[in-house]
């Protein structure tokens, strides 16, 4: 774990030149950007819980991809996960608006959000598994589909009344919403969940034998079949805990952030945790680190277009720099290690 | 209900998917080599934004469709770099610069968007383009669109006709016998990654300076590069399958706006998003017509048999594997 820290601590510098470069070549100050980044970011208490709001879907996130990837499988359909969880979410909280028991209609909400996200991922498990369909283009298609899904009940069938616009959907009424810390936008809800899937994941993928069939399933598909574990059906399990936690990630979106469903639902969280996890070396003591910084560097990033006159995408260049950094240095830390052993490969081969 | 003219219909066919056939045949030639570009959907975007603002600065078209090259083939320098020479996973890489680059042409594109810049000029050829149908269909289009018609030709003889297309061949199939024959794998690898890239560069620069002019957030080609990817695997690796793909998909693209006119009672998001579902059942369709059980059951259908034909396709061998040199 040191020696990881110690990885991303030399890829900083290399991704601080590289930014600092690309900042240049957009005319912006450099040491500007930076400092409204942090100040955007760790600021202040308000802001501090932005980036928590922002932390805790890309944990949840990042936490149901570690099973995907420790099976080795490329779940890049985990925003739509997220999508298809807020949608879900959404039709429970629809039902509970008349205003009696509000809190039997939040717990439906998450059950509802969770099975949304499950099924999305297991229908991309599906294709993957019985009709051979790489789950990177299975996950991706069906990612723009639930983009589609949103879209048109937004227009359609949940439009505001008067007029749909592109800002969601009706906001559901005040006792439909998750309870909020005082004076902050924030939910303790969120944070304590995103907490228990950070516990919830260590404990199941170190030490139960589901962690264990992943991992064997994972790291050679055909011993593990040969010593009697189904393949296919620890794949689809692992989709649905991906799928699920992404669900969760949607359905807080809904009840604790936007109070209603918008176009952006899943405001690329899905996309970002994928990012998380590689760069955290598909570690969970690490990916919450990771998805913490993330989270300030975009949060910080959004006041930068008022600030500086450029566009709050830096964040996402930063982020991907960054991830390249540390492919890097693994790289050059395989090439040391290589007159000893052979070279180690990360997770997930290319198969389409 | 809107008449449809199919000579308009056609010609738009042809113009809409001139940079889908180039990203497709250049992902074709990449993966020939055994190298996944996964990247095409930054790539073409970045491409498109490096394309654009050369073009507006410099009053040149020519520049435009320059930087548009350079920068795709930049991406996929990278990953080539990343999965060639440092073994790390293609997936990751190329998926890691597929949202990076995107990022990037939003970040720097953002002085250039909606403005007004400089457009390929239609060329009509004198006398071709007389032909009834066939002259406005495939003569009466600009520079970009007849070099992606002769691509596809082109590429399919380079592949299967040329000592060169061998080499690429064999790498792509078994990298150890090629080495042992005297190929260099890595460099061959190498070159067809960079030469893919270029043509995805010259798909992004022909989005912004043809297909869809101009230069903003969302530029409008955003998932053109997945439907490449797509295309390739359903074009089995062969150049002239992946292009009838890309006019197959262009040609729905282009009845979406009609359907569009016909059913106003459909939202507009539903017909944007319908590209990707029939990818999904595109690939589904192909792997049953490769199941044991369907092969079978043609044996004695003859024309059965050859329409499955057409959804047979096979994988270069080491397409995916990383090469390691002994």
């Amino acid at each position: 774990m040191i020696r990881n820290l110690a990885e991303i601590l030399l890829s900083l510098m290399g991704v601080l030149l590289f930014t600092t470069l690309i900042l240049l070549i957009a005319g912006a100050p450099p040491f500007a950007a930076y400092i409204h980044i942090f100040k955007g970011s760790l600021g202040s208490l308000n802001k501090l819980s932005h980036v928590l709001n922002a932390w805790i879907p890309l944990t949840l996130c990042s936490c149901g991809l570690l099973y995907t990837f420790r099976i080795g499988l490329w779940n890049i359909g985990v925003e739509g996960q997220v999508m298809m969880g807020a949608v879900f979410a959404t039709a429970a909280l629809r039902l509970g608006m008349g205003g009696e028991a509000p809190l039997f209609y939040l717990v439906l909400a998450f059950a509802a959000g969770i099975i949304g996200g499950g099924l999305w991922a297991l229908l991309a498990g599906f294709l993957k598994t019985r009709g051979g369909v790489n789950e990177i283009f299975a996950g991706l298609g069906l990612n723009f589909v639930a983009q589609g899904i949103i879209l048109w009940l937004i227009f359609g069938p949940w439009k505001r009344p008067g007029i749909a616009s592109m800002s969601g959907t009706e906001l559901f009424p005040i006792n439909l919403w998750l309870p909020q810390f005082p004076g902050l936008r924030m939910s303790p809800v969120g944070l304590f969940l995103a907490i228990g899937a950070i516990a919830v994941t260590a404990m199941i993928l170190r030490y139960t034998r589901i962690g264990l069939q992943l991992k064997a399933v994972g790291g050679n598909e055909r011993a593990a079949f040969l010593l009697g574990l189904n393949p296919a059906r620890n794949m689809l399990l692992a989709m649905i805990f991906a799928g699920g936690f992404a669900g969760l990630a949607g359905t807080l979106q809904v009840s604790g952030i936007y109070h209603r469903l918008i176009p952006a639902i899943s405001s690329n969280y899905g996309y970002l945790a994928l990012l998380v996890v590689m760069l955290s070396n598909y570690d969970i003591r690490i990916a919450p680190l990771v998805a913490f910084f993330f989270a300030c560097l975009n949060v910080g990033s959004i006041q930068l277009p008022m600030m500086l006159q450029i566009d709050s995408s830096l964040s996402g260049v930063i982020q991907g720099i960054l991830v390249l950094a540390v492919l890097g240095v693994q790289a050059w830390r395989a090439r040391i290690k290589i007159g000893t052993q052979g070279v180690k490969g990360s997770p997930g081969g290319a198969n389409p | 209900m809107t008449e449809i003219d199919l000579t308009i219909l056609f010609a738009g066919v042809v113009a809409g998917a001139a940079p889908i056939v180039m990203a497709a045949l250049g992902e074709t030639l990449t993966e020939k080599a055994g190298l996944i570009n996964l990247s095409l959907d930054g790539s073409i975007l970045l491409s498109a934004m490096a394309g654009f603002a050369a073009a507006y600065t410099t009053g040149s078209l020519v520049f435009g469709f320059m930087a548009g090259a350079m920068a795709g083939a930049m991406v996929a320098a990278v990953v080539g770099i990343f999965s060639i020479h440092l073994n790390r996973s293609q997936v990751a890489v190329g998926f890691v610069l597929t949202l990076m680059a995107r990022d990037l042409a939003y970040f720097l594109g953002n002085p250039y968007a909606r403005l007004h810049g400089p457009q390929v000029p239609s060329l009509p050829i004198p006398l071709l383009k007389e032909i009834p149908f066939f002259g406005p269909v495939f003569f009466n289009q600009s520079l970009p669109v007849y070099f992606s018609l002769l691509l596809i030709g082109f590429c399919w003889w380079y592949i299967y006709r040329t000592p060169a297309g061998l080499r690429l061949r064999a790498v792509g199939e078994h990298p150890k016998a090629a080495y042992a024959r005297g190929i260099d794998p890595r460099r061959t690898q190498m070159l067809y990654t960079l030469a893919g890239g270029l043509l995805v560069g010259l798909a992004g620069a022909t989005f912004s300076l043809s297909v869809k002019p101009g230069w903003g957030r969302p530029q409008g080609a955003e998932g053109t590069g997945w439907i490449a990817l797509a295309l390739v695997i359903f074009g089995g690796w062969d150049p002239i399958r992946a292009a009838a793909g890309a006019y197959l998909f262009a040609f729905l693209q282009v009845m979406g706006i009609y359907l569009q006119g016909w059913f106003p009672s459909v939202p507009a998001q539903v017909f944007q998003v319908a590209p990707f579902p029939l990818m999904i059942f595109t690939l589904l369709f192909m792997n049953l017509a490769q199941k044991e059980r369907v092969v079978i059951w043609s044996e004695g259908r003859p024309w059965f048999r050859s329409m499955l034909k057409w959804l047979w396709g096979k994988a270069p061998t080491a397409l995916g594997k990383p090469y390691a040199p002994e």
